[in-house]
């Protein structure tokens, strides 16, 4: 069953992660059930809302979708190949090359400029720097923070902190964009530039998911998935096929 | 990831935070510094010593009478000096002989205050073959050999308060006035007759009825064949109980100072061993704290698909960096304490490479060793744990 797995995953579509009946457990007495039998898949082009009051689950979304954990029970395939089996090196490998990450706190390294921080997206991928630091400025002035690159990130504002790191989960174009409360530490203005921004990348082709408590968002962009209490209650699907793409 | 990012990465932290990186390399500076400045102390002393036998030559030779089978002082025959001159690479002879009376500034002082001045009877030969220069005044010679005067030896000299002979000073030599005719500068191979007072024979055996027999000769022989000239000495100086003589070579005995005080040095080693510990274990907690601190950021490396093996290598990189500077530091300061003490001293400065290179590479080495534990428990952080601010 397994081996046909990433054929299967092909001929139902262009599924960038899916998972299938995905238990995620934390030990405690009783064991904590963050994640009860969640089913979904994400395809290439989409953006898709995930959002869900606090305890619903959203975070273990994130890490299990990320690669950053493995699920106790149930498949996550990401681009075709199932998690679970994988080992360190290779889970690593796989967050490195398939999954951008945006985070609520930035997660800058203050003591280099954005640039650098742009580049270290491709750190862990053998690239050299010289290689690195070219397609950093390339990223950087896709999220139009081209001349910003020499600033440390303590001389730049929210909004530009938020931009340099979406730059860096871009600049490896990686198969999918991770958004963890992207806005959540951002003024409404410059959360709606930030979400502004996700939506261009979006019509480039990227596909993303935003994880967010913040309704207002969800309704904004295409698809929305509601999580409570570990499970998916609601999957609202774009109107017509390819919304994402084309508008 | 190229060793080149390792490096950089590994450095980041301490870029990032250098007030706390100087702290902590101090203490790792700080034993370094010791063991080179032991190390290079000794070594100069060392390189010292070496200097001085290399001119000092080793071709002076000392004969002694030793003692009979019965413990008793034996004595050299009269003829000895002559016998010794009569072999082929000696250069030169002299001989003295204890006289037993005490020298005093004074008749006013007590007997009993020598001032550890021992008094000597010597021929005029001495002077060449000790190599001695006179400070003051002129050396002992058949001339005045007869008369009551007397040659000091530096620390005798001082002892006696006189530091020059002008106006003609007397010393109480017995139990009558000796005037000081010369001064000796220190002869370094030959301390004893710095501290002694020397007179001629004719006037010990006057006065003093000293025996002509020689109680030590002092034979300066070529150098490469000094080895040579000391194995028949005993036989020539004394041809019926050759056992009797003791041969000495006084560059002997600089020459094993050279190799000695190992013993204090190993001692200052260890101390210095002990302060790169604790300075190592300084560096392990510095970097114990740094990745509590750092979570978020070891979190993010491993979201952007850094493995556990790649975190551990920037910690243990950070580490060694850091203990690395912190030798690098110590190198300088060891050999700036080095030349400071052999300035000081007087003597060349001989910091050896040797020493340099390991201070360096022993702080490498126990920075990384320092870091180990640190980067084992950044690298066991779980992913997910560490990229959420909890």
């Amino acid at each position: 069953m397994t081996g046909h797995l990433p054929l299967e995953s092909v001929d139902r579509g262009d599924a960038v992660i899916e998972l299938r009946d995905v238990v995620k457990e934390y030990p405690g007495s009783p064991p904590v059930r963050a994640l009860d039998g969640v089913s979904m898949r994400i395809d290439r082009g989409q953006l898709v809302a995930m959002v869900g009051p606090s305890g619903s689950g959203k975070s273990t979304m994130l890490n299990v979708m990320g690669a950053l954990d493995r699920p106790s029970s149930g498949q996550v395939l990401v681009e075709g190949r199932d998690i679970a089996t994988l080992g360190d090196a290779a889970l690593s490998a796989v967050r490195g090359r398939a999954i951008g990450f945006v985070f609520q706190h930035f997660h800058l390294i203050d003591g280099q400029r954005a640039l650098d921080n742009v580049a270290d997206g491709l750190l862990y991928r053998g690239i050299g720097l010289a290689e690195r630091r070219e397609r950093a400025a390339v990223a950087l002035d896709q999220v139009g923070l081209g001349h910003r690159g020499g600033h440390r990130p303590g001389a730049l504002s929210g909004g530009e902190r938020q931009r340099v790191a979406i730059a860096r989960a871009i600049v490896g174009s990686p198969s999918i964009v991770l958004a963890d409360e992207p806005t959540g530490n951002l003024d409404t203005a410059t959360g709606q530039a930030v979400l502004a921004l996700l939506e261009e990348l979006n019509d480039q082709g990227s596909t993303i998911v935003v994880i967010t408590h913040d309704l207002a968002i969800s309704k904004r962009l295409p698809r929305c998935i509601s999580l409570r209490d570990g499970a998916i209650v609601g999957d609202r699907m774009p109107e017509s096929a390819g919304v994402g793409v084309g508008s | 990831m190229r060793f080149a990012d390792v490096v950089r990465t590994g450095t980041l932290g301490i870029r990032g935070r250098p007030g706390r990186a100087t702290l902590t390399a101090l203490g790792i500076a700080i034993g370094i510094g010791a063991m080179v400045a032991v190390v290079g102390i000794s070594a100069s002393s060392r390189a010292d010593l070496l200097a001085d036998l290399d001119r000092l030559g080793t071709g002076l030779l000392k004969v002694s009478a030793g003692q009979t089978v019965f413990g008793k002082d034996s004595k050299l025959p009269t003829s000895a000096p002559g016998m010794i001159r009569r072999v082929g690479p000696v250069q030169a002879a002299g001989s003295t002989t204890g006289v037993d009376a005490s020298v005093r500034r004074s008749d006013r002082m007590p007997e009993s205050e020598t001032g550890g001045i021992s008094v000597l009877a010597s021929e005029p030969q001495l002077r060449d073959v000790l190599d001695a220069r006179m400070a003051h005044g002129r050396f002992l010679d058949a001339a005045v050999g007869r008369f009551p005067v007397v040659v000091l030896g530096s620390v005798a000299a001082e002892r006696l308060g006189i530091s020059s002979i002008e106006g003609s000073p007397a010393v109480w030599l017995g139990n009558r006035w000796f005037t000081v005719i010369g001064i000796l500068e220190p002869i370094e191979l030959a301390p004893d007759i710095d501290r002694s007072a020397l007179i001629g024979y004719d006037e010990a055996e006057s006065v003093f009825g000293t025996s002509r027999s020689a109680s030590s000769i002092w034979v300066r022989a070529e150098e490469t064949r000094a080895s040579a000239v000391r194995s028949v000495l005993a036989r020539t100086a004394n041809p019926e109980s050759p056992d009797q003589v003791t041969v000495s070579r006084p560059s002997d005995a600089l020459a094993a100072k050279a190799t000695a005080d190992t013993a204090l040095t190993s001692l200052m080693l260890g101390l210095g061993a002990v302060a790169l510990v604790v300075g190592g274990i300084g560096v392990a907690n510095v970097m114990v704290i740094s990745v509590l601190e750092r979570r978020s950021e070891i979190g993010l490396r491993r979201a952007l698909g850094a493995t556990r093996s790649h975190i551990r290598a920037q910690f243990v990189v950070e580490a060694a960096a850091l203990a690395s500077l912190g030798g690098v530091a110590g190198v300088a300061l060891g050999a700036v304490v080095t030349a400071a003490y052999a300035a000081h001293q007087g003597w060349r400065v001989a910091v050896p490479a040797s020493a340099l290179a390991a201070g360096i590479a022993g702080a490498l080495l126990l920075g990384a060793v320092a870091g180990l534990y640190p980067a084992a428990r950044a690298a066991r952080l779980a992913p997910a744990d560490a990229v959420r601010p909890s």
